[in-house]
């Protein structure tokens, strides 16, 4: 049995369709992220499961049981805000209790539950202060604490680590999977960080435009992208007009202009049937610069020119020419990085690259 | 001059022409009433300058004086109960409405586009023996001949509330504006009743707002003198007719000046006292 099932739900705002019918099963005690960018429907889908949207059209059930005419309040559902929505006029301790109180949980109990949160969440002794004296990262783990001290049946995170600086999103990040792993609650974390979401997922549903555009593992969704959205929202990745020149039993092959044949593993472009005309994914990762000239080992070799070099310190970001194309490469700098105006020669592996369908221009 | 000398300068002179114009208009003439209060009117009709209690006396001890002050606070009292009772369904409504909130807060300042006292002398077309009121009840046949029901305290209230108001909910709608609507959403997914969630989160984080509407309330209904002129029957009076009379009437403004000190003090207590208890310190802290 599933945690949440979301069946054929659509949501209209007037004569905007937020979602489109969409289906959804998040199994019990997994991290399920909906990724997307601002207006794709990921919050609306989340805040229908928290009862806080009533959808237009379709069902949705938490742990087997149809709650589409259950309130809010009577949900057990645990919810955590961008902005923290902890209760300024209350204590931490209070603010935490507050779920508490509408349960049958006696007073020595609810003092015990609250320590434990406030343990869990690495707190112990805030539970005398108000929300305003700490800082952005404790108001969210109070937040936290607030969420699943009542024992939610799902945990709903609404983009909870967008409003704390760089630094302290990488440590909340894995803070936050630390702690639904000892807790072992479905959570349903929304967010438009790609990285948030590779990095904390076991499963990721990718949304664009009020529709699923995939549902995958991380790794799964990272590389074998089910649309050119897809493809290119998770990552920087190159995507070539290619053609698709055979398809056999283990792989298809690939020809680009300018570039060797390529022969794609059949699991990197489960959609290609038959020849024709395709579009070819690299990652920016997956490209490698070399000195032009270098001996190719094993592999493929482009020669491209770098047009421009954007340096993050470990990594560069190299934007390429080579033919027609225009490139991006992401790689690791080893000594120096390569110059803006050097040749180089770009090496691929064929189970790098991805084959998608070429769509018309939707 | 420095830098920094200019820049400790800098607050005074945009200060200057509000201090300058308050100096002026409030605390040199307030300065002068206390002065007169201290003076005594003799029976010839002209102030003997002097340090004389007697105004003081005459205020302080007087019957008359005490229950007029009495009556006056509990107009006030009940005025801005009722102004806090239809004013908070109204602010919250506002806060709470989507897109036309500028339309509905246009709509609440509208009344002050006329006259306080035309919108109080209103009251007499609705209220009055040959006014709306009364001829609808007589051509509805609930009565054949009109009521009096004008002049008298449930009617200067009635000028009270409506002129205060929008003061009350302007308040109210500040503070509930402010507040995070995911406070609620995080309530109701707490459990909490939509009713619950009111009580234990928005309630008490509007009261700063809840209070100074109130202050502000009381502390016009206490000062006014127009309302009960129009609304109120002989024995209606206010503390600030008083005054009016005192001063105005018998040309005695020693007296005068006595009693209206005497209100600003019983006000400047209420004032401190709403200060010291429901300064919201404590509420002020969560809130900023």
């Amino acid at each position: 049995m599933s945690a949440v099932s979301l069946t054929d739900i659509v949501k209209r705002f007037g004569d905007f369709t937020a979602v489109h019918k969409m289906s959804l099963d998040i199994a019990e005690g997994s991290f399920v992220t909906l990724l997307g960018p601002s207006g794709c429907g990921k919050t609306t889908t989340l805040r229908m499961i928290a009862g806080l949207l009533d959808p237009s059209e379709g069902e949705i059930a938490i742990k087997g049981k149809r709650v589409n005419d259950v309130p809010i309040h009577k949900r057990n559902l645990g919810l955590v805000f961008q902005n923290y929505a902890l209760f300024p006029h209350k204590t931490v301790a209070d603010n935490v209790a507050f779920g508490l109180n509408y349960r049958n949980v006696g007073k020595d109990d609810a003092r015990k539950k609250v320590a434990a949160a406030l343990d869990l969440v690495q707190l112990p002794d805030l539970g005398g202060r108000y929300p305003k004296e700490l800082s952005g990262g404790q108001q969210q783990r109070i937040a936290l604490a607030r969420a699943i001290v009542i024992e939610p049946d799902v945990l709903l995170l609404d983009e909870p680590l967008s409003a704390l600086d760089a630094n302290l999103r990488e440590d909340m990040r894995v803070e936050l999977k630390r702690i639904q792993q000892r807790i072992g609650v479905t959570t349903v974390f929304v967010t438009h960080d790609q990285t948030e979401a590779l990095a904390m997922s076991d499963q990721i549903i990718v949304m664009s435009k009020g529709r699923v555009e995939q549902v995958g593992a991380p790794e799964e969704v990272y590389n074998t992208p089910a649309s050119e959205f897809v493809a290119q929202f998770l990552g920087a990745s190159n995507l070539l007009s290619a053609q698709c020149t055979g398809v056999s039993d283990g792989e298809i092959s690939v020809e680009v202009s300018g570039f060797p044949k390529l022969s794609i593993p059949r699991e990197r472009a489960p959609k290609i049937t038959s020849a024709g005309p395709v579009r070819l994914v690299i990652r920016a990762e997956k490209l490698h610069l070399r000195p032009a000239g270098s001996s190719v080992d094993n592999g493929l070799s482009v020669d491209a020119t770098v047009e421009n070099v954007d340096y993050q310190g470990q990594s560069a970001r190299y934007f390429l020419r080579a033919g027609e194309h225009q490139m991006q490469a992401v790689n690791m700098i080893e000594d120096h990085p390569f110059a803006t105006g050097e040749k180089v020669s770009l090496r691929l592996r064929n189970r790098d690259c991805a084959a998608l369908p070429a769509v018309s221009e939707s | 001059m420095s830098i920094e000398a200019r820049e400790a300068r800098q607050p005074w002179i945009l200060l200057a022409p509000a201090l300058t114009a308050i100096g002026l208009l409030l605390i040199v003439p307030l300065m002068f009433i206390i002065v007169y209060s201290f003076w005594l009117r003799s029976a010839a009709g002209a102030d003997t300058p002097g340090f004389f209690f007697d105004n003081w006396i005459a205020a302080l001890t007087d019957r008359f004086y005490r229950d007029i002050l009495l009556n006056t606070l509990k107009i006030a009292a009940v005025t801005t109960v009722a102004c806090a009772v239809l004013g908070y369904p109204a602010a919250y409504f506002i806060a709470r409405s989507q897109g036309n909130k500028l339309i509905l807060l246009v709509l609440l300042m509208l009344p002050f586009w006329i006259s306080y006292i035309i919108r109080t002398m209103s009251w007499i077309n609705i209220l009055g023996v040959s006014g709306a009121l009364n001829s609808a009840l007589i051509w509805v046949g609930i009565i054949n001949e009109p009521i009096q029901m004008l002049y008298n305290e449930t009617t200067v209230i009635l000028g009270l509330v409506h002129f205060l108001l929008p003061f009350m909910v302007l308040n109210i709608f500040v503070s509930l504006d402010g507040i995070d609507t995911n406070l609620e959403d995080a309530a109701s997914s707490l459990g909490a009743t939509r009713w619950q969630g009111f009580l234990q989160v928005t309630l008490p984080l509007s009261l700063p707002g809840l209070a100074a509407g109130g202050l502000l309330c009381f502390v016009l209904a206490a000062g006014t003198y127009i309302t009960p002129v129009i609304l109120g029957g002989p024995r209606d009076a206010m503390f600030a007719n008083l005054v009016y009379e005192a001063i105005i009437r018998q040309l005695n403004w020693p007296l005068g000046s006595a009693l209206s000190l005497l209100l600003l003090i019983v006000l400047g207590v209420l004032v401190l006292i709403y200060n010291r208890y429901l300064g919201m310190a404590q509420l002020a802290k969560g809130l900023g």
